[in-house]
Order: C-alpha cells, then structure tokens, then sequence
C-alpha cells in the first residue's frame, strides 16, 4: 500500500487521525500512574476520547480506499514513516508538567481545528467534527485548569510547569506550517488553512498563561516535517509498543 | 403482527450497560425507528467519542429487536451528526438518574464556550443541597464527573453536560 499517492481526501484523513491515535496512546501510557486517582482517570479519559476520534477518522478513509481495508491495518501495520502526525504529540510524556504542557498546547490548537473542520465541504467530515469539538472542550477546560493551578500553585510547580512549557514549546511551530496534503485541504474547502489558526491560537494560550501568571515562553522554534513522515525517535519506540500484538499475532481476534 | 410502536416499546426495555437506570430511549441515541417489508432499520447516534459502551449498546439494540422481527432483520445505522447532546435525555431520563443517584445534566441555557469553564454547583442527588464541589472533570465512565456534598458529605457522580 502506497500510503502517499491515495487519495487527498484519504491522506488528510490520515493527517487528523494520526494525531489522535498517536496523543490518545501517549495519556494511556499514564493509566495506572497518575499523580493522583483522579487525574488517573482523567488522563485514561482523555486518551479513550481520542482513540475514539481517531477511529472515526481511519474508519471513514478505510471506506475510501475500499479493497479491504480496515481500521485496524491504518493504525497498526503502517511504519514510522506512514505516520501523519505533529511531532508535538509523539513527545515522550515526562512528567506530569510536560504532559500537560504537550495537551494544553495540542487542545487549544485542535479547538481551533474542530471549530473550522465542522464546516469542512467534506460532509462526513464535518459530521466527526461537531461531535468531537464537544468533548475537546472539555479537555482543553481540563488542561487550561491545571495550567493555571500548577502556575498560580507552589513554587515548585511553578518552576516545573515553565519549564515545560518551555522545552515543548518549540514543537508548536509546526502546528500552523501547512503541509502539501494542508494545503491541497484547504484549497478543496474541507479544513482551515493552518497558519491562519496561529493568531486565535496565541490568543487562547496567552489567556491562560495570563490567568496562570505565566510569560509565553521564548525560543526559536524547530523545523518539523512530522505530517510528511519525519518523525522524531520517539515515535518509533511508541509504535513498536502499539503495534506489536497484531504484528505478533496477526490472526487475533478480542 | 409487529409494529413499530412494539419495536420502540421493546427499546425501552433495552438499558445502558454503564447507567443501567437508563433505557436508549431515555437516553435520546435512538434517532429513528423504521420498518418495511419485514426489516427493522434503527438509526443510533453515539453518546461520548471515546464511550466503549457504543458496540456493547448495538449489539443490545439488535438482540432486543430480533427477538421481535428475526435474526437478520435488523439493520442499525450509527449517525454522527446532528451530534448527541445530554439535552436529548427525556425527562424522565433525568428523573430517574437523579433517583439512581446521579446528578442530572443541567439543561444547556447558551451555547457559549470558553476555555476557562464556570461550574455551576449541581444540586446533591441525596440531599438536595446545592453546598457542592466538584472533585474531578472525569469519572468511572465517559459519560461522568465527581462531585461531594459539603452538606450531607457524600460524594455523587454527576452527568457530564456535552
């Protein structure tokens, strides 16, 4: 299968899916090892919602490409290089600043996302993006609390929390640099151009940062091509932990 | 002969895996209920995205209506959108999960959204109070946040408002 000449439509299927399967399997990585119960389940919650996303998304592009294809073959037997992703959601989780970090910076900007995507020219498109914008509200709520709590907290999770936010920071530029497949959405009406999303974007993460008493980080941003398959190492060791069950054990069925 | 009133009666029999006090109807995820020729077609839409209760529903929605119209004949249509909201609960939805010791959704009033979210305190299932506080966004199930009573001090689930 020749990942990158299906279909346009496919390709930013793939694009958006991607993001959630790749983010959604880092929080699962949490399940068992929050900070406290709650949050625990929180994390866990976050994650089911954007697995549950990025099914959507693979099971619309599997009915595209047809022949067979399934959910299942998009997210596990594609390597590191047929991944779509934002380098930012691939991140290891570190601790529990970088993690929120890395969610409150990727729930502003898939707030902006959805909020644009719902009216996407692709209608089966726009269905999956007024249902999820629901719950990436109440995600983005989520990371936007424990940002101002960690800011505006002791003195030790203030420090953490800027540093987090620091050392992810330089991963968000890449956020709003369109991709060919980018580009070739937008031009066909079913999603935003990307780099336009960067002013509400700035917006929302300033007012929290406001709110938390925290500067906007400063540093030069990094040149990422995660969405045409260059991927930090990180990635690989996340797939070959994703994937190895059905790879292992191709005929299992749950 | 089979009707489709039968069909809808027969659902209301059908309870939610996670909320058992619930039918799908109640829920509101029953969009339409059809029948031709012999052949049931139920539209379901899904509650929350990341709900693993969504395959476990269909597969309960189908035995139920088999049972009815025969294996074979079902046939279920999931529809994304308009999306679910907690404002398709039916009324009586909301009575009785406040009975079964979950705070109801409130009924959304706008539709403004904002990253720093207001919390309304919601009142206590057990003792009416609205003394409340929310523990946590998430709870046991997609669909749940945990609240405490600062009044009687027993803690309650609360339906999350989508």
């Amino acid at each position: 299968m020749k990942w990158d000449t299906c279909d346009a439509s496919v390709q930013y299927l793939l694009h958006l899916g991607d993001d959630a399967l790749i983010l959604g399997h880092r929080l699962s990585e949490w399940c068992g090892h929050g900070p406290i119960l709650e949050e625990d389940i929180a994390l866990s919650n976050l994650a089911l919602d954007l697995v549950g996303l990025a099914r959507q998304y693979y099971q619309l592009a599997a009915q595209r490409i047809g022949d067979g294809m399934t959910e299942d073959r998009i997210a596990y037997w594609r390597s590191d290089r047929e991944f779509r992703n934002h380098v930012l959601v691939e991140q290891p989780n570190g601790d529990f600043g970088d993690t929120m970090a890395r969610q409150f910076y990727f729930d502003a900007f898939h707030f902006l996302q959805l909020e644009a995507l719902q009216h996407s020219s692709d209608i089966e498109l726009a269905a999956i993006a007024r249902k999820a914008i629901k719950e990436t509200t109440y995600h983005a709520q989520h990371s936007s609390e424990w940002i101002v709590r960690l800011g505006d907290g002791t003195d030790e999770s203030r420090v953490r929390i800027t540093a987090s936010l620091l050392r992810l920071w330089p991963f968000t530029s890449e956020l709003f640099e369109p991709s060919s497949v980018d580009r070739a959405a937008h031009a066909a009406g079913w999603g935003p151009d990307v780099a336009s999303l960067r002013g509400p974007w700035l917006d929302l993460v300033q007012e929290v940062l406001e709110h938390a008493e925290l500067q906007l980080p400063e540093s030069p941003a990094k040149l990422l091509r995660g969405k045409t398959g260059i991927h930090s190492e990180s990635l690989g060791f996340l797939l070959a932990e994703m994937q190895s069950l059905p790879r292992a054990y191709p005929d299992a069925t749950w | 002969m089979v009707s489709v009133s039968s069909l809808e009666h027969c659902l209301h029999q059908v309870a939610d895996p996670e909320v058992p006090a619930l039918s799908v109807m109640d829920l509101g995820i029953v969009r339409s209920v059809r029948l031709e020729d012999g052949v049931c077609q139920v539209d379901l839409s899904p509650t929350y995205t990341g709900c693993p209760a969504t395959e476990r529903i269909e597969r309960d929605v189908r035995e139920a209506l088999e049972a009815l119209v025969g294996a074979g004949n079902v046939r279920i249509r999931t529809v994304l959108d308009p999306p679910w909201t907690t404002d398709w609960i039916s009324d009586e939805g909301l009575r009785k999960l406040e009975a079964y010791g979950i705070a109801p959704p409130p009924r959304r009033t706008s539709d403004k959204r904002s990253l720093l979210s207001i919390h309304k305190p919601l009142a206590c299932p057990r003792c009416r109070s609205t003394h409340t506080e929310r523990i946590s966004a998430f709870g046991s199930t997609a669909c749940k946040a945990l609240h405490r009573c600062l009044d009687c001090l027993e803690p309650f689930e609360a339906f999350k408002c989508i």
